[in-house]
């Protein structure tokens, strides 16, 4: 077996040392009555080649391939992904790395998170990110409880409905064991939150919003930021799709205080749904209370600089029960990914591509609209929209799917009284010519 | 004259991102636009984060270089005690990497996207079988995020029987993050001291254990290294007062095959991918962890799971489920790796992984023994733990052996953990090392503790052949510098 | 680390068995920790304090120290209510390190001063850091 070097006559030898004559005696201190008593009803082991095949196999069965130009978003989105990005983050120095705990070995990988802290944090205008959590849902989770956390003895915690179904999903598995209140902001006509039941809520630790939303409304970040702050709550930001930021402004700009969201966008696929990363970032007095992994600058014995993980004493290893979350990791390379994506950008690059994005989706969107169709929400949106359809759209999404693209998200099954609504997304992979090709076909 | 970027051998200087490049490069193609500009309020507009404009060169010469001041697996041995840093096969990259997989939108319905489920049903299942076990969700991203969804299971398992229960036993060699994740289901952790042979004694847990316990976290092998030999029987005790036996399957690398943990009492187990099953670490992550309970536990899991009727594959999510743990399927990605690593190794050679996992780990300890405090003289699984108890008189610590290994090419095992051995140096070498590469090692120590003996200054003022020597964190936490 | 006679433990000051210090400063008492406490500390880098204002009954954890790896809570030896923090250590946190005994953390109007009393004198302190 090509993992696993050991010969027989080394197996002897290493017995001989050890001082046992098989297998069996080095596993004594195991019961027998906790013993695997048959053996694992596994497939046959598999030749690299023979993997290949059972591989292929399985991939024929995707009906969605990747020539598909896919207009669904709602938190995984397609976008380009330059060929230097999973090049270079290919090099086994950075992926086969534990996290960096001895730093004089892996200045690579806490360079390059701190320069993801950095970058992150100044794309959505906070003073301190952390290295990255596992997702945007289960980091909206974490920055509830942070705010819970610094809200110290107050117990409730509001979301608006127009955030992702599934993040608010997580937030209730995580909220489901202790004694905090979530209480739901309903979202008005124009698709933005609601936020006139805030008004001296007592003992409300924080709020939090999505921006752009679930429907990709723009949510008035600054009148959020002003009634939440009246009503003694922190303000939590989230979002699903950074790219935004390069053309909007960004939520801590508009005062924010925790800021959290999905950063799959900057470099990774859709990849059915994960790997991407948590960005978390919060204002630069919140920072003992940030969960996650941070990486510092300092210097060593000779006065260089260099980087190592810091203010670990925030954190499970240490603090053991009391820590300010549980997790133990980052998501590591995907971190680096999003920092080399933003490199590769830059600044004058994420505006531009930012502004496609707009005029891509504002162009379906208008043309739907003169098909026929109506713009269910009047705020001004970015990426994404939500329209009604007069007729059964399923017959022209079929219509659609086999000219390989995918379009809309039926909304249904998220929101009550979404009958024939649809989320659409439109990023810079879909041309003119699709978009076209999805207009004339829902005139037909 | 500007200093050149070379420092030693091939070690290049490379500044931070922003000192380098200038306004107007580009470092990836952006289609031009061919429909006109929608209008935008001004009031919405931002200005645009203050990022650094690089070419493509740029940014691919920077990466590059801060790779080569990396230690990776495929670098050297890594023996990190606990995290299995075993080899990370290549061909799963490329499976992981195939095109139909990456470009798999999760919100597809089923019929369109049935290969992608079909990975995840037939890993369900494998995972299943490899644990002894009934049922999984591989949702989790993580080993603590696994535990946590283990932990909120047995909160709603404990709430369906009528009563919350308010504490939970946690042995003293536990991972940090076990009382973390007891903690965020609000259960307050009651320790348990490990007994002398360094497992857990049965008296103990019986006085312990009562009707408000919502059971215990156990780590078997344990982080000692040490199988816990009486589980069975703290199970039964467990359950007999309505109580839960969680598995942290950390360890899991030395017990494939050999120990069936439905068979230990075991109702909740989580797995890391990214140790036993050969996925990369990727410097801190993305990893992947698993939950499998028992046929009782099964309606709790976190939802969706796929199920198959024999010819179509379906995402099922069940009422009684504590619901998502993540915006979708977990890291999908990695469940990929993992899966082809399973189907590479069928049976056959995953035992065997476990078993030379085990034998390298009792080379190791054998041959060691007589130059490093072994804090357990006991038959050790997948790892075993010594101490600098030897080096004290000299005032050489563990820190001083460990960035001296650094030195020889080595990155060094785990230190300072279990908290419960003081100054704990914990050597899983795994299965992946070749017994050539276990006697370097073993000499490399033997020659460390000479050199502690001799000259103790040379290990306090180790790594020396880095690109940076040992950095000051007491001043990173006093100042933090987070952002640049 | 100090070997016990290395130990600075002035006799003008109270000890608990926690490794603090507490001293009478007319009707308010100055709460801090040990030479002890600070070696096996080591390089102190946060120190979380109370507000003032806030009350807490003998044993009461007040605050937090940490080190680069370690956290150590802080119980409060006598009972009261915080009348002053040290905020120099907000910054220089390394004070409780150079200067244990004028580096105070917080100051407190006790409920009764005479609990004081039932501390540690000196002799009885070093009696228990030498185990006896």
């Amino acid at each position: 077996m090509r993992y696993l070097p050991h010969t027989d006559e080394d197996i002897r030898t290493m017995f001989d040392a050890i001082g046992v004559k098989d297998f069996e005696e080095l596993f004594i201190t195991v019961p027998e009555s906790c013993r695997y008593d048959k053996e694992m009803a596994l497939p046959l082991p598999k030749t690299e080649w023979a993997l290949n095949k059972y591989m292929a196999e399985i991939r024929t069965m995707m009906k969605v391939t990747p020539e598909h130009t896919v207009l669904i978003g709602a938190g995984r989105y397609q976008h380009n992904i330059p060929s230097s990005i999973p090049s270079i983050m290919g090099r086994s120095e950075l992926l086969t790395a534990y996290t960096p705990y001895q730093p004089e070995m892996a200045q690579g990988t806490l360079q390059g998170l701190f320069e993801y802290q950095t970058l992150t944090a100044r794309l959505l205008g906070v003073d301190v990110a952390n290295a990255s959590m596992y997702d945007g849902a289960s980091a909206l989770a974490e920055a509830l409880l942070m705010g819970l956390r610094i809200g110290k003895r107050k117990k409730r915690v509001a979301m608006s409905a127009a955030i992702h179904p599934h993040f608010r999903e997580v937030v209730r598995t995580y909220f489901h064991p202790i004694e905090f209140e979530i209480i739901e902001l309903p979202f008005l006509e124009d698709g933005r939150t609601d936020f006139s039941s805030l008004v001296d809520e007592n003992g409300l630790a924080a709020v939090a919003l999505q921006s752009p939303n679930f429907f990709g409304v723009v949510e008035e970040m600054e009148a959020a930021a002003e009634a939440i702050h009246q009503a003694g709550a922190l303000f939590v930001a989230g979002f699903s799709e950074p790219l935004a930021f390069g053309l909007l402004k960004n939520p801590g700009e508009a005062g924010a205080d925790i800021v959290c969201g999905e950063g799959q966008s900057f470099g990774m696929p859709e990849s059915f749904g994960g790997p991407g990363l948590g960005m978390f970032g919060c204002k630069q007095k919140y920072v003992r209370n940030l969960p996650g992994r941070l990486v510092g600058e300092t210097t060593d014995l000779d006065g260089n600089r260099g980087y190592v993980l810091t203010l670990a004493t925030r954190e499970q290893h240490i603090r053991r029960g009391k820590a300010t979350s549980n997790i133990c990791s980052n998501q590591g390379i995907c971190t680096l990914t999003a920092a080399m994506y933003m490199a590769s950008l830059g600044g004058t690059g994420l505006r531009k591509l930012a502004r496609l994005n707009y005029d891509r989706s504002e162009y379906l969107k208008q043309g739907l609209e003169e098909a026929g169709a109506s713009v269910c929400f009047s705020s001004p949106t970015f990426n994404e929209f939500v329209v009604e359809f007069k007729d059964d759209f399923r017959p022209v999404q079929k219509r659609l799917m086999e000219q390989k693209i995918v379009a809309g998200l039926d909304l249904a099954k998220y929101y009550p009284g979404f009958d024939n609504r649809y989320l659409f997304c439109v990023t810079e992979t879909a041309s003119k010519e699709i978009l076209d090709t999805v207009i004339s076909e829902v005139k037909k | 004259m500007k200093n050149g970027p070379g420092r030693s051998g091939l070690i290049m200087d490379e500044p931070l991102l922003w000192e380098k490049g200038k306004k107007g490069r580009n470092g990836m193609s952006i289609p031009e636009s061919d429909i006109p500009a929608a209008l935008l309020a001004d009031e919405l507009c931002g200005e645009g984060p203050d990022f650094p404009d690089l070419s493509e060169g740029e940014v691919v010469r920077h990466y590059t270089r801060l790779s080569q001041w990396n230690f990776g697996v495929d670098t050297g041995m890594y023996p990190l005690g606990s995290c299995t840093m075993k080899y990370n096969p290549k061909i799963n990259e490329k499976h992981a990497a195939a095109e139909e997989i990456t470009s798999a939108h999760p919100l597809l319905d089923d019929e369109y996207c049935q290969g992608t489920l079909r990975i995840i049903y037939e890993l369900q299942n494998f995972l299943a079988e490899i644990t002894g076990l009934d049922a999984v969700s591989l949702q989790p991203a993580a080993g603590a995020h696994g535990e946590l969804a283990g932990m909120l299971i047995f909160d709603a398992y404990h709430q369906n029987k009528g009563k919350k229960r308010s504490k939970i036993l946690m042995p003293d060699t536990a991972h940090g993050t076990n009382p973390a994740s007891a903690a965020l289901c609000g259960y307050k952790p009651v320790e348990i001291k490990s007994g002398e042979r360094g497992i857990l004694d049965v008296e103990q847990i019986r006085e312990l254990m009562d009707e408000e316990t919502a059971g215990i976290m156990i780590t078997n092998p344990n982080t000692l290294g040490l199988f816990e030999e009486n589980i069975r029987e703290i199970a039964e005790i467990v359950h007999e007062k309505g109580g839960l036996v969680y598995g942290d399957g950390a360890n899991m690398n030395a017990i494939m095959g050999i120990v069936d943990l439905k068979a230990c009492g075991v109702d909740v187990l989580h797995l890391n991918l990214h140790k036993t099953f050969s996925t990369p670490h990727g410097g801190g992550g993305p990893g992947a962890g698993p939950v499998c309970v028992v046929d009782e536990l099964q309606k709790y899991l976190p939802s969706p799971r796929v199920e198959f009727d024999g010819s179509t594959y379906s995402q099922v999510e069940d009422p009684a489920s504590i619901g998502r743990m993540h915006g979708f399927h977990g890291n999908y990605g990695v469940l990929v790796k993992a899966f082809c690593y399973i189907l590479t190794m069928g049976a056959e050679y995953l035992k065997k992984a476990s078993q030379y996992a085990v034998l390298n780990a009792s080379y190791v300890k054998v041959k060691l023994k007589d130059h490093l405090h072994l804090a357990y003289d006991r038959p050790c699984m997948h790892e075993a733990v010594f101490s600098d108890k030897n080096q004290q008189k000299n005032h050489v610590s563990t820190l001083d052996i460990a960035k001296r290994l650094m030195d020889y090419g080595y990155h060094p095992p785990t230190i300072y953990f279990p908290l419960v051995v003081p100054g704990a140096i914990m050597i899983e070498p795994t299965e992946t090392e070749s017994l050539e590469e276990l006697d370097t090692f073993i000499d490399v120590v033997k020659m460390i503790v000479k050199e502690a003996e001799t000259d103790p200054e040379l290990l306090h003022n180790s790594p020396s052949r880095f690109k940076v020597k040992r950095l000051d964190e007491t001043q990173a936490a006093r100042n933090p510098c987070l952002c640049g | 680390m100090k070997e016990v006679h290395e130990l600075n433990l002035p006799e003008d000051v109270r000890y608990t068995k926690d490794h603090e210090w507490a001293k009478v400063t007319g009707d308010t008492i100055k709460i801090g920790i040990s030479d002890y406490a600070q070696d096996q500390m080591g390089d102190i880098v946060f120190v979380e304090m109370p507000a003032v204002g806030d009350t807490f009954e003998e044993g009461d954890e007040f605050g937090t120290l940490e080190s680069v790896k370690a956290v150590t809570e802080l119980y409060i030896p006598v009972g009261g209510e915080v009348v002053a923090i040290n905020e120099e250590l907000e910054d220089t946190p390394e004070l409780l390190n150079q200067d244990p005994y004028g580096g105070w953390i917080v100051e407190i109007k006790p409920n009764d001063i005479q609990e004081i009393e039932q501390l540690f004198d000196r002799d009885t302190y070093l009696g228990v850091l030498k185990g006896e």
